[in-house]
Order: C-alpha cells, then structure tokens, then sequence
C-alpha cells in the first residue's frame, strides 16, 4: 500500500530571481519503508521534505498521504492532518525546553485530544520505554544529552501513531554511538511496527541501510 | 484552549523574573489609578456633600429684577424704545401663594420633601459688637428633611427648637463668636430695627465655615414676627428631589410654572462643579498614561519572549498547532500577566488609599474635615480591572497575531 503519493511536484523560489528548486518530482513511499532522500547541499531535498510533510503550502502538483488529497487544504485543516498524520524528527531536536521530556512526548496527544490525559501520559511512557529513556520522563527536556534529547523527539513523533514519520538530519548532531543507536529505532519501527519514515540526510553509512534511496540533484530525482 | 493554557502558564513560569516585571507595570499602573481615583471622588464627593449641606436641590425664590416690561413700551408699541436707568419697583421679595406651592410641590411624585422658610438679615447683638448674620424661619422637621440638621447638631437638639417658640439653633462659628451655649439668651437686630431677645437651644455644624459663621434658625412664625409680617409670608421655598441629577430640568419647568427664580444647586455650586470636572480630567489622564506605559512594557516583552521562542512557535505548528492555537498561547500569556498584575494592582490601590485617608489634612476654617476624604467605591476596583485587563490583552494582541502567523519552514531553514 502506498502511503504517500507525490505527483509533478513544482516549486520556485523568487528571491532573489526566480528560481526552480523542485522539478516535476513524482515518487511513492509504501508502508513500512524506510527511505532515505539524499543529494548534494542544495539540490533541494530538505525543500521538498517541507513540501511533503505539508508545512510548506507554496508548490503545484498533487500530494497524497493516506488517501487524503492535500491539495488546497487550508493552513488549519493541514494542522489538524499533521497533529495526526505527521511525525517530525529534526536535527536539533526542537524540544519545548521548559516541558519534561514525557510532557514534550504528551503534547501532541493532548492537542488531538481523542484520548483522557491519563491514557495520553501512559501511552507517552510506553514510547518512551521503547525507546530506551524512561527513566528520564520527567526531567526537564534541555538537561538530556543530544542523543537522549532525540530519542524523545522520536517518541513524540510516535505518539499520535502518525501515516509517515519526516526526519530532517535526524542524526547530522549525533555521535557514532547515537547515530547506531536511532538507527536501530527506525528500523524497528518501520520493520516490526510497519511505520514509514522518510529521512534527509547527508550521512552516507545511514542512508546505504535503509530500504531505498532517492538521490535529487538539481530539483530533481536522478535515482 | 486547555493546552494552550497549560504552556502559557509554563512559559511564564520559567521567567519568572520577567513574568513579575511586566506584572509589576500593570500593578503600578492599576494601583496608582485606584488611589488617584479614590482621592479624587473622595474629594469631588466631599465637596458635593458640602455643597449639598449649604443649597437645596431646587431653591424658589423672588429675585430683585428691575422692570422688564415698561410702559413706555404699551403705549409705543411699533417702535424701539430704550430706558435708561431702569429702577425696580417697590416690591416685597416673597413668593406669592407659598401656601399653594408647597401644597402643589408635595404632590409631585419627583419631590422628596419641601421645606418654604423665611430668610433675614440680622445683627446679633454682642456687648457693644453688631455681628451679622443669618436667620432661618423654618419648620425645623421639614428643613431637617433636607439638610438633615439633626446629624449636624453639636449641641443642644433639634426638637427643643419646635418645643421654645422663642429658640434659636445657632452655627457653630457664629455661637463661638457670640460666645453663646445653650440655654443663653442672644439678642438680635432686625433690618427695621427691632431688637429681640431669643434662646440658644443647640448649635449645628454645616462644616463650612461661611454657612457655620453666620446661619441660624428659628421657628417660621417666630421669624415671621419679628419681621412684623403676615404668616402667609415666606422668602424662599427649598425642594429635595428623589432624583438629584434631574435637578436642572425640574428648576427650569417650576420656573415656567410658578413664575418664581428656581435654582438648581449645579448652577448654584457652579465652581465646585468646575473643580470636580477638572480632577476628573487629572485622574483619567493620569491613569491611562500609566496604564499605556505598562501596555507597552507587555508588548515589548511579549515581542523578546516570541522571538525567543521562535524555535518552540516551529515545532508547535510542525506537530499540529494551527495560528490560532500559537496566537492564544501568546495572547493568554499577556491576560494572565494582566490579570495578575490587575488584581495586585487593586490590593496596591486599596492599600495606598487608605493610608492616604489616614493622612491629617488641614482645610484651615473654611471645611471642618481632619483627614483627607478618600472613597472606597467598589465601582472603581471593577473599572480597575477590567482596563487593566483590557490594556494589557490589547498590547499583547499584535505580538500574538504575528507570532500565530510565522512561517515554521523559515524558521527551520533559518536554524
């Protein structure tokens, strides 16, 4: 099953000339996949991965996750299909520095509200036990190491079992030891649980694990 | 709503140290407009109640006028014709048909009490000394009515007045002048020349020195006999109303209907208006500037809390949160500090009025008051907090829409 279809992607940027960064692109990611988007700086990948994961609303074609047909959502029916849909992972982690890393983790639950705050906090500890940093819920988000500080970001983008999990250099900040570390997550996830990631990144040795590689240079797929 | 509510309320209580800044603006600003505002009426209420202790609501009376309608003008009708020098004629200033009046006025549903008396300029006698003065023929129940004289009694009562026929209720100023107590005879001078023995019976305090210093009262009748008039006379017609703000409208129609001078006691106490009017301005001024300042220490801060939290406003609208739910979290932000900041700002309020109404202030001879008059309306606390809310959900409005509106692509990018 495909659980996201990008079809004739376009995008320009206009300053400061009009410039194409995104070319026709047209790709599916099935369920389960685990698929890394890779190029050189520039060619546009983390643009199309803002493209795809909705945030970025400024592009023609048609996109399609988990047959719904995103095309002219409004801003705040494509909030709502993030909260849902969507899980990010970033480089540097964006965790609300104030929260506890189980409150980062509940957020996004709390803000779909479908489940009682009781079952959100035992469900955000479950991901964060699978994950391997339970015992760190209820310190505060910024006193966790970068690699504790991602494995939290990753358990927040499972909370609200999401269609497809975006990741943008999810392991450009980490060390070797760490990178093995949400490597080995991603690929349980998408293995035993049947999640789709797609992640950007520049580091070679992760993206020759993954199931798939799209290579883009110059706006455009090229493999 | 909840959500938002919850990271407001972490947001702010991780700066503490801003959180209470801001606050303390709006606190200052709030505190400074209760205590202004409570001295102010406090003041403007005082000097109503002073002038309300010295004029009825409507007085009616006979003014002096020189002839408006000569007789020249009967005869020469279809010309212009000017008068110079114009002298009244020799008339008696009472009020024809007083008897009538009062009947008429204690039947309008408007009128609370009406009290028609007998005013005379007299001289009261001291050793070789003539002071003058004031006398009042009253029925003291019916002026007490008005001006309730009997919580104004310093000595003496109220009731001995209709019980002597021959009493006098003297001010407390004139009394000291006279050096009269109760129970001493003082004499008086009528304007004819008539001199008079009468009884102190009590003395009152208006608590303004040109009424304490020279008014007094006594029985109608008695009054009436010194002057060597009938009892159909009577000077002037003093009226309390049930609505005071309908004062004006009231004179103006008494005026058309019974031909009489009606005054009101807004024309009568006109400076004391002027000088409310003027502390109102002061106070309002005063307020909203202090309040605009503190709006703009809440928008400045909630302007540097945003743009620190711009990575937060990113990965909040990445997970879900749509602009109306980034703007709330901002906008509570500001009505949480205002609402804070309000409610301490009462406390503040209440508690610098009421040192300042323990503060001695000396109004020298002219008002009898030891402290400053301070009022503790309630009126103005709610007026407080809903500005202070107002002003500052206002300051934090802008900072909150552009915050809900930021583009979390280029605030990635930008990282």
């Amino acid at each position: 099953m495909d659980i996201l279809i990008a079809e004739n992607i376009t995008k320009y940027f206009y300053d400061p000339v009009k410039f194409k960064v995104l070319d026709d692109i047209s790709f599916k990611v099935k369920q389960g996949e685990f698929m890394a988007l890779v190029g050189k700086s520039g060619c546009g990948k983390s643009t199309l991965l803002y493209v795809l994961s909705t945030l970025d609303t400024d592009y023609s074609g048609n996109l399609k996750i988990a047959n719904n047909d995103l095309y002219q959502w409004t801003q705040s029916e494509l909030s709502a299909f993030r909260n849902q849909n969507i899980g990010f992972v970033f480089q540097f982690h964006y965790l609300l520095p104030e929260f506890s890393c189980l409150e980062n983790v509940m957020i996004p639950a709390l803000k779909l509200a479908r489940k009682s705050k009781n079952e959100i906090e035992h469900d955000a500890m479950n991901k964060l036990k699978i994950l391997g940093i339970d015992d760190q819920a209820l310190k505060p988000a910024h006193k966790l190491s970068g690699g504790q500080q991602q494995r939290v970001a990753i358990a927040r983008a499972l909370i609200n079992e999401p269609s497809i999990i975006m990741c943008d250099e999810p392991t450009g900040n980490l060390d070797t030891y760490n990178t093995d570390l949400v490597f080995d997550i991603f690929k349980m996830l998408t293995h035993e649980l049947k999640q789709s990631i797609i992640a950007v990144t520049h580091d070679n040795d992760f993206s020759a694990r993954c199931d798939r590689i799209v290579e883009m240079a110059d706006g455009k797929i090229i493999s | 709503m909840n959500l938002a509510f919850h990271i407001a309320k972490t947001h702010l209580l991780t700066r503490k140290k801003q959180t209470l800044i801001a606050m303390l603006g709006v606190t200052f600003g709030i505190g400074m407009f209760i205590s202004l505002v409570s001295l102010m009426t406090g003041l403007n209420k005082f000097s109503e109640d002073i002038s309300m202790s010295s004029s009825p609501h409507i007085r009616m009376y006979k003014e002096l006028k020189a002839g408006e309608k000569q007789v020249i003008d009967e005869v020469f009708k279809n010309q212009i014709n000017i008068v110079h020098h114009v002298k009244p004629k020799d008339e008696v200033l009472r009020i024809r048909n007083a008897a009538e009046i009062t009947e008429q006025l204690n039947k309008d549903d408007r009128v609370a009490a009406v009290s028609p008396l007998v005013v005379s300029q007299v001289f009261f006698n001291y050793g070789p000394i003539q002071l003058q003065g004031l006398v009042s023929g009253v029925n003291i129940f019916e002026e007490d009515k008005l001006f309730d004289i009997s919580a104004k009694i310093k000595s003496g009562s109220l009731e001995d007045l209709s019980i002597h026929k021959d009493g006098i209720l003297l001010g407390t100023g004139l009394a000291k002048k006279l050096s009269a107590a109760v129970g001493d005879r003082v004499q008086i001078t009528t304007p004819k020349g008539d001199v008079l023995s009468l009884k102190v019976v009590g003395t009152f305090q208006m608590g303004i020195g040109t009424i304490d210093n020279v008014r007094s009262y006594a029985n109608i009748n008695t009054v009436q006999n010194i002057l060597q008039v009938s009892h159909s006379f009577i000077t002037d017609i003093n009226i309390r109303l049930k609505d005071i703000n309908k004062a004006a409208s009231i004179a103006k129609e008494y005026a058309a209907v019974y031909g009489n001078t009606c005054e009101d006691w807004e024309t009568a106490n006109a400076t004391f208006q002027t000088g409310n009017t003027v502390r109102n301005i002061i106070t309002y001024a005063v307020s909203i500037t202090l309040l605009i300042v503190a709006g703009f220490g809440i928008y400045n801060i909630l302007t540097m809390s945003i743009y620190n939290k711009m990575k937060d406003i990113a990965i909040l609208k990445a997970i879900g949160f749509n602009a109306t739910d980034i703007r709330n979290v901002f906008l509570l932000q500001s009505i949480i500090i205002g609402f804070f900041g309000s409610i301490a700002g009462l406390l503040l309020g209440f508690i610098l009025s009421s040192l300042i109404a323990q503060a001695p202030f000396d109004a020298g001879e002219f008002f009898s008051i030891t402290h400053f008059p301070v009022n503790f309306d309630p009126l103005y606390y709610i007026i407080g907090i809903v500005f202070g809310i107002a002003t500052t959900s206002l300051a934090g409005l802008m900072p909150s829409f552009k915050a809900g509106k930021m583009d979390p692509v280029e605030i990635i990018r930008g990282q």
